[in-house]
């Protein structure tokens, strides 16, 4: 059995898996109701000055009959009184001392509301901090949130008033609303920031109801922007992270990942992407709590097979496997093999490939079934028919270099080597 | 032993004759099963269609709450689609190709989201075609089945007024008269007529037939062109002695009289025979089952193997509970007192496979004995060869001969059961099209 326990900034738990600043962590209710189910850690929902939230708050994105591939909400940072907020943080801490206890701060933005309340939560016995710079939605338009987040030397000032004051870890939370995460993420760590996390909510519209024309979600006939989530976020999530990694200034301090994390799939690929531990939000808020079992159990078992004893085995491995285009093999070549045992004759690959790409495949009638091969001498070894495929290795894509060496496009470019001629 | 009606209570009636697919019970449940589908591209389910219906569209389009796209998808192609999604027999045609069988995984329920959508058209009397400018043309088409209606639609589509002379008192043909009842009921097959004729431009004259109280020359006169689309009769002659003693029937006629006077007025005996295993021999054998008979045997001289009804056809009859008696033949019907009490059938054996490749059932000499009080004759229908002869159209053993959908007299078309012999609904409906094509291209070349 390999071992998953973590330890971020000197922060331990059990395994890797916190629960995000998000609803399911803004009272101890459901807190301790997650603690008993196994999360390793809590980031307990933001604290601030109270706000009152409105109905409704949640709307999602359905794709092909799946429910919730992307999730969208408007509810505030907690909207209880703070005093309660850190009595039950107090008390959670104390009937779970092995679990990380990280507590999300949106304060008013000057220095002695910081001060204040980073005064009152390291009373609390809480483990860390974690700042909100990311919430997109409400917060921002009174100069909070995604406000700080999108300005580095806002967010830098923010970090250095918490830095004078904090005596437990602090992580600096990102927002993705920017061009790039890098500029605020460097700012906060040359502040002094312990940590950075990322992705924040990206801000979205998630549709419209077609019969009253009212986007959703909706409020009394109005919506507003909301932030965005769920399984569709987590490509643009592993993007910014790996930029995070790449950074000579921010790869400083370690990272906690956020962003459509419902497997342990995913969370692995946010920790070879650089990610110490990772954050999930949406994915319990779809099935509950209980997830958490096939989170540690898929892990332990892919370490196990891996041969990795620790985390620390493989977190960031595969940070120097994503480069710039420029640096790719040119003499790498591949082209899609139709095993035609495994083939349904579908067509899928031949529409695709013959509307949208390189008229690759080639189709010969029959009745009712269809024959599909490989014009191999047309195929640029895009992927897209294997992707399309709905049978598992029915297209493979075989391996054909073009040459031996490695080639890149500066010295394609230097050789004088022949550009494509159709 | 006795041939008797009214063997059950209405709640047993209603449950024996209850729609034997249920639909979806809701638009999920359309979704779940729409959204399986893959899309194929040139798709096989299409091809195995005889109306070309574009399978994969209309699934996609339920599955994007374009129900309306949907059902003009499907009546585009097919007219009796709702029809079809309940009686076509979908195992050997679009879902016995769909492509899910070659991943070993169950079809997708085509004929079930067909019959999502065609219903909601129909009870909702969606307005989905309009008709072209009138021409002024006049066409006859006579019988109201399957041929007769998809003919009319087209021509009527483009602007021709349609009379249609139908023999009986509705349309629908064997939809309505040769069916199953738990497949199709009446209320639908009424529906689904008027449905078609919604579209306007289709008159149907009732109780008209053709030798009878309507003649072919008067038609030519009358019209720019003629359509038939008369179908096939009564249940072929088994040629042993003894058929003309009282209880044994012809499968068209039971079917008729279930669809056309009600569950309990149809007499059905405590023993039955059917002879025939196609289709319209399951819907015998099944519906005297569900009438009430206690024991229904179903004699076919050949074996499964060459069995003209589908796996799944077969299957309705054994969980109802008939038997079957393969490689059977019927040679003599013994009875008393004018009335059925003994089936004779010679135990047969099949030959070696002839050129065609088929083996033809061989008499061993051996009999046995089935003590039955009825027998329905299900193998095969004939056509209406005297009415076609002394209407002067070639024809070969009674199927009317056609060349591009025409007969031998210009401006006189056919399609359907009477010329194929008696094939499925879907396959009336494509030649009803394609007779509609060939009239249009007749009267344009006739201006």
């Amino acid at each position: 059995m390999a071992d998953i326990s973590a330890n971020f900034l000197g922060i331990r738990s059990p395994n890797p898996f916190w629960l995000a600043s998000a609803p399911p962590t803004d009272k101890k209710y459901n807190v301790l109701r997650a603690l008993e189910a196994g999360w390793g850690g809590i980031v307990w929902k933001t604290l601030g000055s109270q706000v009152k939230n409105v109905s409704s708050r949640y709307s999602a994105v359905d794709y092909h009959g799946s429910r919730v591939m992307g999730f969208n909400n408007i509810e505030l940072i907690s909207d209880r009184p703070l005093e309660l907020n850190l009595q039950e943080i107090r008390e959670c801490v104390k009937l779970f001392p092995d679990r990380a206890m990280i507590v999300s701060l949106m304060a008013d933005n000057d220095r002695s509301s910081w001060h204040e309340m980073i005064a009152k939560v390291e009373d609390t016995g809480a483990h860390g901090i974690e700042l909100n710079f990311g919430c997109p939605h409400g917060m921002n338009e009174r100069g909070m949130g995604s406000a700080v987040g999108q300005d580095p030397e806002i967010a830098r000032m923010v970090v250095e008033w918490v830095m004078e004051k904090a005596t437990i870890p602090v992580i600096t939370k990102l927002t993705p609303n920017v061009h790039s995460v890098v500029p605020t993420g460097k700012a906060a760590v040359e502040a002094g920031t312990n940590a950075l996390s990322l992705i924040n909510t990206i801000q979205s519209v998630t549709g419209i109801d077609l019969d009253t024309l009212i986007p959703n979600p909706n409020v009394g006939g109005q919506s507003a922007f909301g932030g965005y989530c769920g399984p569709a976020v987590k490509p643009i999530a592993l993007k910014m992270l790996t930029t995070i990694s790449q950074d000579a200034v921010t790869s400083r301090v370690p990272v906690s990942g956020i962003g459509g994390i419902s497997t342990w799939k995913d969370a692995v690929e946010f920790m070879l992407l650089g990610a110490s531990n990772v954050q999930v939000c949406t994915a319990v808020m779809k099935h509950g709590f209980r997830i958490i079992e096939d989170l540690c159990e898929g892990l332990n078992n892919w370490m196990d097979e891996k041969g990795f004893a620790t985390l620390y085995d493989f977190i960031g491995q595969s940070v120097n496997r994503i480069t710039k285009w420029e640096a790719l093999d040119i003499n790498y070549h591949i082209i899609a093999n139709i095993h035609q045992d495994k083939c349904v004759h579908c067509g899928l690959c031949y529409i695709a490939c013959e509307d949208t790409s390189h008229q690759s495949i080639n189709l010969e009638y029959g009745k009712p079934y269809n024959t599909y091969t490989v014009k191999t001498e047309e195929c640029v070894g895009c992927n897209l028919c294997k992707l399309v495929c709905p049978v598992e290795d029915c297209i493979t894509m075989d391996e054909h270099r073009k040459g031996p060496e490695y080639l890149n496009w500066t010295e394609y470019q230097r050789k004088g080597l022949p550009l494509n001629d159709h | 032993m006795a041939i008797v009606n009214n063997r059950l209570t209405a709640e047993q009636y209603d449950q024996n004759f209850s729609d034997i697919h249920p639909p979806f019970e809701s638009r999920e449940a359309a979704l779940v099963e729409a959204n399986r589908c893959l899309f194929c591209y040139d798709a096989p389910c299409i091809k195995s269609c005889p109306t070309s219906i574009n399978i994969p569209k209309f699934i996609k389009q339920i599955a994007t709450d374009n129900i309306k796209g949907s059902a003009h998808t499907i009546f585009s192609a097919n007219i009796m689609g709702g029809g079809c999604s309940k009686v076509c027999p979908v195992e050997k045609l679009c879902e016995g190709s769909c492509v899910y069988n070659l991943m070993h995984e169950k079809p997708i329920a085509i004929a079930k989201l067909q019959r999502h959508s065609t219903e909601k058209a129909i009870s909702g009397q969606w307005r989905l075609f309009e008709r072209k400018p009138a021409t002024g043309k006049k066409v006859a088409v006579v019988g109201a089945g399957p041929a007769g209606l998809s003919c009319a639609h087209v021509l009527s589509r483009e602007g021709i007024e349609v009379t249609i002379f139908e023999k009986e008192s509705k349309g629908g043909g064997l939809m309505t008269y040769g069916i199953a009842a738990y497949k199709v009921t009446p209320q639908f097959c009424e529906d689904e007529v008027n449905y078609i004729t919604s579209l306007g431009g289709i008159h149907i004259q009732y109780n008209k037939e053709l030798g009878k109280n309507l003649s072919l020359p008067e038609l030519q006169r009358d019209y720019d062109a003629v359509y038939l689309g008369i179908g096939v009769g009564v249940a072929r002659q088994l040629d042993i002695p003894g058929e003309t003693l009282d209880g044994v029937v012809d499968a068209i006629q039971f079917i008729y009289e279930l669809r056309s006077k009600g569950y309990p007025a149809v007499p059905v005996g405590d023993k039955v025979a059917v002879i025939g295993l196609g289709m319209t021999a399951i819907d015998a054998a099944t519906q005297a089952k569900r009438l009430g008979a206690k024991e229904v045997t179903i004699v076919y001289r050949r074996t499964q193997e060459e069995m003209p009804c589908t796996e799944a056809e077969l299957e309705i009859a054994k969980l109802d509970g008939c038997k079957l008696q393969w490689l059977a033949a019927p040679k003599e019907v013994k009875g008393q007192d004018g009335k059925v009490q003994q089936l004779i059938c010679s135990i047969m054996q099949l030959s070696a496979a002839d050129a065609s490749g088929r083996r033809a059932p061989v008499d061993t000499g051996q009999t046995f004995t089935l003590e039955v009080d009825m027998i329905i004759k299900a193998a095969g229908q004939v056509p209406f060869e005297a009415l076609i002869t002394s209407e002067q159209i070639e024809h070969r053993q009674g199927k009317i001969i056609i060349k591009d959908n025409v007969t031998n007299i210009p401006g006189v078309f056919a399609g359907g059961d009477c010329v194929n012999g008696g094939k499925e609904v879907v396959d009336a409906v494509q030649a009803g099209k394609d007779g509609a094509a060939a009239i249009l291209e007749y009267l344009v070349s006739s201006e």
